[in-house]
């Protein structure tokens, strides 16, 4: 750090506070963070740890422009990348997975009608309530078909960007689209089956 | 005309980006004389206001989460010495 103290006086910027305190500082927002992203506590502190050595080896590119909370979410997101995508690596798929997994398929018939035409959901609203339809509902979201479901929860629960997605998963933006749109029919489908459908499969 | 399918995939899109014009008018169209897919668009927004409260309350639990000493020690001892 010793090599900032002169260059400080003269930019616009902020200045980097000591690498030992970061831990002390930022430990906790950034494990909340990762945490958030990976719902798996040893990964996020894994996290933690990478992000931290990786921004001491890169604190001397600390440009100031943003505060230091905000430079070590940054780099912490960019370690998120190569964690989602080593995650990817250890479920690889048949190279046929985006004409596989199709709803669409099943759903619909040859001229674009309904096959299986959505049933009526009886007073969805009063579902939100029931503790057992989130877990449904949690239930029919690890049932999605791998490459849906890491599309899927990249954008809809961790709230990136549909670009930010794409580059994650080195797809385009036409691809990420129907990904997200087969895990919506599958979703609608597993909720209706699970949750909403009336008979003996029927929670009510 | 539209397809039912063709208006599902748009309506499933219209959350990832925004529609032309000519697409909503189509879906307008199609869901005055279709019930299943006028069900399939108020499903999909109850599907939508769903998660973003199962996202929500996920980030909210997720905020209150702290390092535990354990954690916060191994993670020191793991950090280069400047």
């Amino acid at each position: 750090m010793d090599d900032d103290s002169e260059a400080d006086a003269a930019r616009p910027g902020r200045a980097l506070s000591e690498p030992e305190t970061w831990l002390e500082r930022h430990g906790d927002a950034l494990y909340a963070y990762a945490l958030f992203r990976t719902r798996d506590t040893a990964a996020a502190e894994d996290l933690v740890q990478d992000t931290l050595i990786a921004a001491f080896q890169a604190r001397g590119r600390f440009a100031g422009l943003s505060s230091e909370r905000t430079w070590l979410i940054a780099i912490l997101k960019n370690k998120l990348k190569d964690y989602v995508r080593r995650c990817m690596r250890e479920r690889p798929l048949p190279d046929t997975s985006l004409e596989t997994d199709d709803p669409e398929a099943e759903l619909f018939d040859a001229a674009g009608g309904w096959l299986h035409p959505p049933s009526a959901w009886d007073r969805p609203d009063t579902a939100l309530e029931q503790r057992q339809f989130w877990e449904a509902l949690a239930a029919c979201l690890r049932g999605l078909p791998p490459r849906q479901s890491e599309a899927f929860t990249l954008c809809e629960l961790d709230g990136l960007d549909a670009g930010e997605a794409c580059n994650i998963l080195r797809i385009a933006a036409t691809n990420l689209r129907v990904l997200l749109h087969r895990a919506r029919l599958g979703l609608r489908q597993c909720l209706e089956v699970r949750w909403f459908a009336p008979g003996p499969e029927g929670r009510r | 005309m539209l397809t039912c399918k063709e208006v599902a995939r748009m309506v499933s899109e219209s959350y990832d980006r925004p529609l032309a014009w000519r697409e909503r008018i189509g879906i307008r169209l199609h869901l005055l004389h279709c019930r299943f897919c006028a069900r399939f668009v108020r499903q999909l927004r109850f599907l939508h206001a769903c998660l973003r409260r199962f996202a929500q309350d996920y980030a909210e639990k997720a905020s209150r989460a702290r390092l535990t000493a354990a954690a916060r020690a191994r993670i020191a001892n793991a950090l280069p010495r400047p």
